[in-house]
């Protein structure tokens, strides 16, 4: 069986090498501050007790007040899987940095969710709607979207 | 003289024959060989993430069937394993043995219609296509028997199915189990020591582990690339850590391999499909539960082992009678990030062979 890393788990590793980037977490997930991403990222997927190499899928989901990127991570040396989440206040042009540096599975991804739920990935190399075309208004799985 | 060239960009698709439905492959050419290619998605994008949003939980499941076409089956089980898991439901050890059954057949069905198209792309104009379909038609009366439908089946509901097999049901499948063997064995005599096939597709497309890994590739694509790696063995989902089978893998990591990782999953299947009808117990295949669903409030996320690589379902609910967010995390989406990287730098006829290869299905791409 693939054992899940509890947030605890993860966030004493991480809270090890990097101080103050673990702002809360749950027993599935911990949430990292969002300008921490690559460089925690980087040592999730570095890093050989942990060995989190493949980046098993990107969600975002719309909270009305902020938005929550969801990495769903899992080491298949280890058969060891993990939640990372971060949150990303404000509406109008909300951006988290890209992790496509450090997962090239995530490229289709991030650009689905800039695509449809309107946040931008900084740092991705070809940040284009993916679904929809060029000049389509709004971002139509956010809550507000009404059409 | 030295004969002036220029590059060539063309549209392949959207109506294009070998791409699956409607994909459209952007492709610059400097005569013969690929120097440039940008895949466009969303020509059959309906929304099904948003429209999950307003369907009952219950409901979502017709439109988990509409995914990817060729394999309504394991969709079904995606999407109820995430939700089952998000709702902490106890399955009947009955549906659990049926679930696995059906999922296999359908396992079966969707890498024959693999085989019969991936020939057709080589160019053995429909011969393969029709005795890939031959025994596929088996299959699908099958389903038929269990649920009434054939394509689009809805067969799987949060807590168990929505009823159990007919008594004719179980000697059709046995009749189909005795054969299945015998058809595989065809196709490859007529396949795999073909030598259009090898001579086409041996180190063509070849992708390397760690690059699969590392771009989220799953599925028969990265068995053949040689990681072993099965969610069915890994991460033991329904009855699956009972079941005794072999996970195949390729060598190098080509268009051949894939192929033949295909295959040998099939006669995996038919020997898991055997294994459960020695093993099915008697009993209900139903959990009573309310007909609105309302799973705590959380999220979680639910993935199987789809005929096409890691089929994923992120539910968040808030407790109401749908729910919050329904991600779907689809295989064929992801299995085209590499598609730019393994393609540039080939020939044309290696494009549609590599782009097969990949057997990706536009329902489940654009969603």
């Amino acid at each position: 069986m693939t054992r899940a890393l509890t947030g605890g788990e993860l966030a004493v590793q991480i809270n090890d090498n990097f101080p103050n980037t673990v702002d809360e977490y749950t027993d599935i997930s911990c949430y990292i501050q969002s300008n921490d991403l690559p460089k925690v990222a980087r040592f999730l997927k570095e890093t050989p007790n942990l060995n989190f190499a493949f980046l098993r899928s990107v969600s975002a989901v719309d909270y009305i007040d902020h938005f929550e990127i969801i990495y769903h991570l899992l080491s298949m040396r280890l058969n060891l899987s993990a939640v990372v989440k971060t949150k990303c206040p404000g509406r109008e042009d909300p951006c988290v940095p890209s992790v496509v540096d450090v997962w090239r599975g995530a490229n289709l991804q991030e650009r689905e969710i800039w695509d449809l739920m309107g946040i931008r990935f900084d740092g991705h190399p070809n940040m284009k709607r993916i679904m929809l075309w060029e000049g389509f208004q709004g971002h139509p799985l956010r809550k507000d979207f009404l059409r | 003289m030295p004969i002036r060239t220029e590059p060539v960009t063309i549209n392949l698709g959207p109506q294009h024959p070998s791409t699956h439905g409607v994909f459209r492959l952007r492709v610059t050419f400097d005569g013969e060989e690929v120097i440039d290619l940008e895949p466009v998605f969303g020509y059959l994008h309906r929304g099904t993430e948003k429209l999950a949003e307003e369907r009952t939980y219950t409901q979502i499941v017709t439109l988990t069937d509409r995914l990817d076409y060729e394999s309504a089956m394991s969709n079904n089980l995606g999407y109820v394993t995430a939700l089952e898991k998000l709702g902490g439901i106890e399955v009947p050890e009955r549906a659990m043995y049926l679930r696995v059954i059906s999922v296999e057949l359908q396992r079966i069905a969707s890498h024959l219609v693999f085989t019969g198209f991936f020939l057709q792309e080589l160019g053995t104009f429909v011969t393969m296509l029709m005795y890939c379909f031959r025994e596929r038609e088996r299959i699908l009366d099958l389903f038929e028997m269990l649920c009434g439908a054939r394509i689009t089946v809805s067969y799987m509901r949060p807590g168990g199915l929505t009823q159990d097999a007919p008594s004719d049901f179980w000697p059709a499948l046995n009749d189909f189990l005795e054969d299945m063997p015998g058809y595989i064995d065809e196709l490859e005599e007529l396949i795999t020591r073909n030598e259009i096939v090898l001579s086409r597709t041996r180190d063509v497309g070849v992708l390397d582990p760690e690059v699969a890994i590392d771009a989220s590739i799953s599925g028969p694509i990265l068995r053949a690339s040689g990681v072993q790696w099965d969610l069915r063995k890994a991460d033991p989902y329904e009855i699956y850590s009972e079941m005794d089978f072999e996970i195949p893998i390729g060598a190098t990591g080509d268009c051949f391999d894939r192929y033949i990782v295909r295959l040998q999953e099939m006669r995996e299947s038919v020997k898991i499909i055997k294994q459960c009808v020695d093993k099915i117990p008697d009993g209900t295949v139903k959990t009573d539960g309310a007909f609105f669903m309302r799973p705590p409030e959380g999220d979680a996320y639910g993935c199987v082992e789809a005929p096409r690589g890691e089929l994923g379902f992120y539910i968040v609910s808030d407790g109401g009678i749908s729910p919050y967010r329904c991600k779907i995390r689809s295989p064929s989406f992801i299995n085209t990030t590499m598609l730019r990287d393994m393609i540039v730098g080939g020939k044309m006829s290696d494009l549609i062979v590599i782009f097969g290869s990949l057997a990706v299905n536009m329902g489940e791409v654009d969603r």
